[in-house]
């Protein structure tokens, strides 16, 4: 039977922006702009790779958690963790992507992830920081993802929000014990504040104004907030969680406005400076990928070899 | 070296279909199936688990979709609803 | 995140109960801190999933054993206590379990010949006259059995997979084979609770642990190792050099802070 000829490019591109505007999910095999795929792509890849780099600064915190109970709790988010970028991968994967090509191309610095795994977690309460604020943070981008117009994304954030909330919680508690335990780990507590708390609020990217994709994506239903938006939310749900836990928030400028905080400044070059390279630990984490990577080829190469010798393996 | 790519189906309880929760990488079916268990029924999602090779996927294309899915649009008297039933009959 | 049931009982102590209980809380407790350092570096996602939900449950079972052995020793240390406080002569694990994990393929190693034991030893203490033993035991056997298909799933795939790595899976089964010898030992306290009904004979379980082993190594096209040399001493808390930096950063923190809560 003949196939009915491809609809001509007009025809498509109606029928795609009309989804769009109905608000309907755009699925792997339709047709969809070569911008729209390569936006997502890059997108998702990125988010991967957060998923994946964001194991380590909590990773180095499992063999020495203070209490068995916490050690089981972080072993089980650090492995959520995998599991996001799992599920992420797999989602940028239906769009042509290939995950050990995107897994290249962020060894080879040619992708990025977010600037936020690129500080140090020097302490027990960098963990529970990470926890409350970077999850905290994380929620509130992905879940306006779960509507995102690309249909395996969208389902992707819907697994991973369910998976998140956990992680944010469990970062409060253990804050909340520390905020109320010793004076030394109260001590522990604010400093870990002192030092998360812009860089969490950075994790929303560039101010509106600066932000040259954001429109093209809101136009795509792929972003359904701006930065500003997304970071204004986060203030205003952690201000009184950090008030709760008797922590100060660093930053003298930080002060009501009706329903709203206003934050002082952020100091974008330090964001700038993350992001092409030079925060205190780019090198060291891309260094610890790439050697994962590498220790793990002749692994990979095997289990390939021996599916080749035993194709009925099951 | 990549492995190949495996779509994941999950039976979430007994009495349920399996559904289709996403994919991953694996190098033959013995390893899919299991990383499937470990990737995907971490929170005790799944009372059963099929792998299927993504290759080996054959989908209906956008583009056929009107002649697919447009010729059942107009047969309403495959629904229940398009009948009239007299009122206070039940049981029909 | 699931938390094993922990055992909540008024029995009264038991020196030689808790004893047991004790190194079989050690063995999980080191060989799950050794499966930790994976995060983060395994060969592929996958495995870091799956590695991590070998030392979850490995973690589990170590909490359940060790509040046991804590409850039944009459001095009211929890879990954290005998985690966290004790010096490396109070530790009573296998040496197999604290040995440095090395590459991958000596990982796998380690985990054939912990989980096949794992599945011997558990079905035999689901029979335990000890109950609480029996029933941690019920949930362990499972685990284990898991443990051990995916151990069987990778010593078979890097022995059969490419010269390289059938290199090195023959080198990490010989390297650790010498500290096998020591799951099936006889000391005083088995034989005590062997004559109880509690612990079944080791003597039974070695041959049955032998053929396992031997059916994988063969599936893996490799030699099953010898060795003459049979190091032991973990059972009465004589550890190898390396345990020590073991403990050092699994306790550092915790003894930092006397008498905290996390
Ligand atoms: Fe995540
Ligand atoms: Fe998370």
């Amino acid at each position: 039977m003949d196939r009915p000829a491809p609809p001509a490019q007009p025809e498509l591109e109606r029928e795609f922006s009309e989804r769009i505007a109905a608000d309907e999910r755009i699925e792997p095999r339709d047709w969809m702009p070569d911008g729209y795929r390569a936006t997502l792509v890059r997108q998702i890849a990125q988010h991967a790779h957060s998923e994946i780099v964001g194991m380590q600064p909590e990773g180095n915190w499992i063999t020495r958690a203070p209490s068995l109970r916490r050690k089981a709790i972080l072993v089980a988010k650090v492995q959520d963790e995998a599991g996001h970028g799992l599920y992420l991968y797999s989602a940028a994967e239906t769009l042509g992507a290939d995950r050990s090509r995107l897994l290249d191309l962020l060894h080879e610095g040619r992708q990025k992830y977010s600037t936020i795994f690129n500080y140090p977690a020097t302490s027990w309460a960098d963990v529970a920081a990470i926890g409350w604020l970077v999850d905290g943070a994380a929620i509130m981008n992905q879940v306006p993802l779960t509507r995102c117009s690309y249909g395996p994304y969208a389902r992707a954030m819907t697994r991973v929000c369910k998976e998140e909330s956990f992680h944010q919680r469990q970062g409060f508690e253990a804050m909340s014990v520390l905020a109320k335990g010793t004076s030394a780990q109260r001590r522990m507590a604010q400093d870990a504040l002192d030092r998360w708390w812009w860089p969490a609020l950075m994790m929303f990217g560039p101010p509106d104004g600066q932000s040259p994709n954001s429109a093209q994506s809101m136009a795509w239903g792929i972003k359904r907030f701006s930065n500003d938006e997304l970071r204004q939310r986060f203030v205003d749900a952690t201000v009184p969680q950090a008030e709760h836990l008797g922590l100060q928030i660093p930053d003298p400028q930080l002060h009501r406005d009706g329903e709203h905080y206003r934050t002082g400044e952020i100091d974008w070059t330090e964001f700038q400076e993350v992001m092409r390279g030079n925060g205190p630990c780019n090198r060291q984490r891309l260094a610890a990928r790439v050697r994962a990577h590498e220790d793990g080829a002749w692994v990979r190469e095997a289990a390939a070899a021996y599916a080749e010798k035993h194709p009925a393996a099951a | 070296m990549t492995s190949p790519l495996w779509e994941v189906f999950v039976r979430s309880r007994r009495g349920l279909s399996h559904t289709h929760v996403g994919s991953l990488r694996a190098p033959d079916a013995h390893m899919a199936l299991r990383n499937a268990r470990d990737v995907y029924t971490r929170r005790q999602e799944g009372t059963s688990i099929w792998v299927v090779p993504s290759s080996q996927i054959v989908a209906s294309s956008p583009q056929e979709k009107d002649s697919f899915f447009d010729p059942a649009g107009d047969k309403p008297y495959r629904h229940p609803t398009f009948y009239d039933v007299p009122e206070g009959l039940t049981h029909l | 995140m699931t938390v094993s049931p922990l055992p909540e009982v008024d029995a009264p102590a038991d020196l030689d109960v808790s004893a047991y209980a004790l190194r079989l809380g050690d063995d999980a407790l080191v060989l799950a801190q050794q499966l930790c350092t994976w995060a983060a570096r395994a060969p592929e996602l996958e495995q870091d999933v799956a590695l991590l939900n070998l030392a979850l449950d490995l973690l589990g079972q170590a909490r359940s054993l060790l509040s046991y052995a804590g409850s039944r020793e009459g001095r009211d240390r929890s879990e954290d206590d005998l985690a966290f406080l004790r010096d490396e002569p109070g530790f009573v694990n296998a040496l197999l379990m604290e040995v440095d994990g090395g590459d991958f393929a000596r990982t796998m190693a380690r985990q054939l010949y912990a989980s096949a034991h794992a599945v011997l030893l558990w079905s035999s203490l689901h029979e335990s006259a000890d109950e609480q033993l029996a029933g941690i035991a019920g949930k362990a056997v499972k685990e284990a059995a898991y443990h051990l298909d995916h151990a069987r799933s990778w010593v078979v795939r890097l022995g059969d997979g490419t010269a390289e790595s059938a290199r090195r899976m023959q080198v990490g089964l010989d390297e650790l084979w010498p500290y096998t010898f020591e799951l099936f030992e006889i000391d005083p306290l088995i034989s005590r609770l062997t004559a109880r009904g509690v612990v079944a004979d080791p003597a039974l379980l070695e041959p049955r642990w032998r053929s396992i082993v031997s059916d994988v190594v063969g599936e893996a096209t490799l030699r099953l190792p010898e060795s003459t040399w049979r190091p032991t001493g973990g059972r009465s808390g004589r550890h190898t050099e390396g345990f020590g930096y073991l403990l050092a950063e699994m306790q550092h923190l915790h003894r930092s802070h006397p008498g905290a809560s996390w």
